[in-house]
């Protein structure tokens, strides 16, 4: 009895969404990584990515979280989507995975965690109510404008790189023309 | 919460019913013929006796589709579209949530749409499914950029996302007046993103019989249905929000007036289906980027200049 009082209570409630969506997350991550059907590949992706703005919400931030699922979901997912039509015909017997990519891919993500865990461990924390720092969309806009610019403009690099090797990718196999 | 979300639900229901039956007796009264003239009032409840005929048709899974996915599609389709209510503006006190983020919960969560149409036209295992969802993409990747940018600058003359602010800023003109471009930008681009005759290219019938949807039956083509005419509202509702002062007005009460303005653009949404014939893929594209794109960035640079300016 004692326990269902607590699920009620605004606390229970703000646990239980917070596992739902880490739980949403990590079953969309899984999918994106283990499913052998592209497509799957890209809804688990989206699955992941919307979970993830449902932490941004739990962390009282909708700006980010929208920008989250219309950027990721809406945009990044969509536009890989288009990678289905340079894949190969999903009808063909699916080569299997060989064991030094799977070594290679766990390595990578491994040492990542590791280092974001070692990251997270050395930061000192600050709850949220003793912040001084008003991190409304103002502020952040004129962060991406002033101190954080040369980030911003590097990130549309990026991008730009992107599409290039999209072009590339794209062009490739489709003879003189 | 619990009466709003039975409240959305319900006005969701009868307004698609509604606007089936509005969709045909526009047809009907363009093409010089009574339309439906049976059941009920003119017709009235003509829909209500399709939908009983729907909910009782056999749900039929096609043998090789990509099972968990074609199931999903539907439903997929359709919640997003049930939280887009969340934040529009009936009246002054007739919002569930007025939210900070109001036009960009709104814009996130109709570009999941694209993905769930993709969805349907790809497990369905058919070749004019995948066609219609790939162009659906392809679509609403080109009409989803001058959208954004021409909601952009209604926000940036406001200052806010809050749709309720955006409707007290129009307390003098309707931006309408101010942004004539910006609006007829917006309704090109939302006629698309609903998937819209003269831009209906992803359920072309006339050559992919009926596009993503093709292979579903009963109740899961209903809920497809329900989604484009429920997403048909909530782009009118927008548009009414950011240029036709949301529910300001004379004498009837704003909630009145609110759905006045909604059903005026959705009136002139399916005018235009039977006015302009279906644009060609190729012309359909280029017409986006090379032309919708450009001017609304310009409308946009424009109106940023101006508020400086003055």
């Amino acid at each position: 009895m004692k326990f269902m009082m607590d699920l009620f209570s605004a606390e229970g409630m703000a646990t239980l969404s917070f596992l739902g969506v880490v739980g949403l997350t990590f079953i969309g991550a899984l999918i994106a990584v283990g499913a052998r059907n592209i497509f799957h590949n890209v809804l688990g992706l989206a699955l992941a990515l919307f979970g993830v703005a449902g932490l941004f919400v739990y962390l009282n931030s909708p700006f980010v979280a929208m920008m989250e699922i219309l950027i990721y979901v809406g945009a990044i997912c969509i536009a890989i989507c288009f990678a289905i039509m340079l894949s190969e015909p999903l009808y063909l017997p699916k080569p299997p995975r060989k064991p030094i990519k799977l070594l290679g891919a766990g390595l990578a993500s491994g040492l990542i965690f590791a280092m974001l865990g070692l990251l997270m461990k050395k930061t000192t924390w600050v709850a949220a109510p003793e912040r001084s720092t008003d991190w409304s969309i103002t502020t952040l806009g004129h962060f991406l404008l002033t101190k954080y610019a040369l980030i911003f403009e590097v990130i549309s690099l990026v991008l730009l790189v992107a599409m290039l090797g999209a072009i590339v990718t794209a062009r490739d196999g489709r003879g003189e023309t | 919460m619990i009466v709003a979300l039975i409240g959305v639900i319900a006005l969701v229901s009868v307004n698609a019913l509604f606007l089936i039956w509005m969709e045909r007796k526009v047809a009907a009264h363009i093409q010089l013929r009574p339309g439906p003239m049976e059941v009920g009032f003119h017709g009235a409840l003509q829909t209500v006796a399709d939908a009983i005929k729907l909910i009782g048709k056999e749900l039929i899974t096609p043998e090789e589709v990509d099972r968990p996915i074609y199931l999903l599609a539907p439903i997929v389709i359709f919640l997003p579209v049930l939280v887009l209510f969340l934040v529009i503006p009936f009246a002054p006190n007739l919002i569930i949530r007025d939210l900070n983020v109001g036009i960009l919960l709104i814009f996130a969560f109709s570009s999941l749409t694209v993905l769930s149409i993709l969805m349907a036209g790809w497990s369905s295992n058919n070749k004019y499914s995948v066609f219609g969802a790939i162009r659906s993409i392809a679509q609403n990747i080109a009409y989803e950029i001058p959208l954004l940018i021409t909601a952009m600058s209604i926000i940036l003359m406001v200052g806010s996302f809050k749709l309720s602010a955006i409707v007290a800023a129009q307390d003098k003109v309707w931006f309408v007046v101010i942004q004539p471009l910006a609006f007829l930008l917006y309704i090109i681009c939302a006629t698309a993103e609903t998937n819209r005759a003269p831009f209906d290219i992803p359920e072309a019938e006339s050559e992919l019989v009926a596009g993503f949807h093709t292979e579903y039956s009963g109740m899961r083509f209903g809920l497809f249905f329900l989604a484009e005419y429920t997403n048909m509202f909530v782009v009118s509702a927008v548009a009414t929000v950011l240029f036709l002062g949301g529910w300001r007005g004379w004498i009837l009460p704003p909630v009145v007036w609110f759905l006045i303005k909604v059903y005026a653009i959705i009136f002139l949404i399916m005018w235009f289906r039977w006015t302009f014939p279906r644009l060609r893929f190729d012309q359909l594209i280029s017409f986006a980027w090379k032309v919708l794109i450009p001017l609304a960035f310009v409308n946009l640079l424009v109106t940023a200049l101006a508020i400086k300016l003055f």
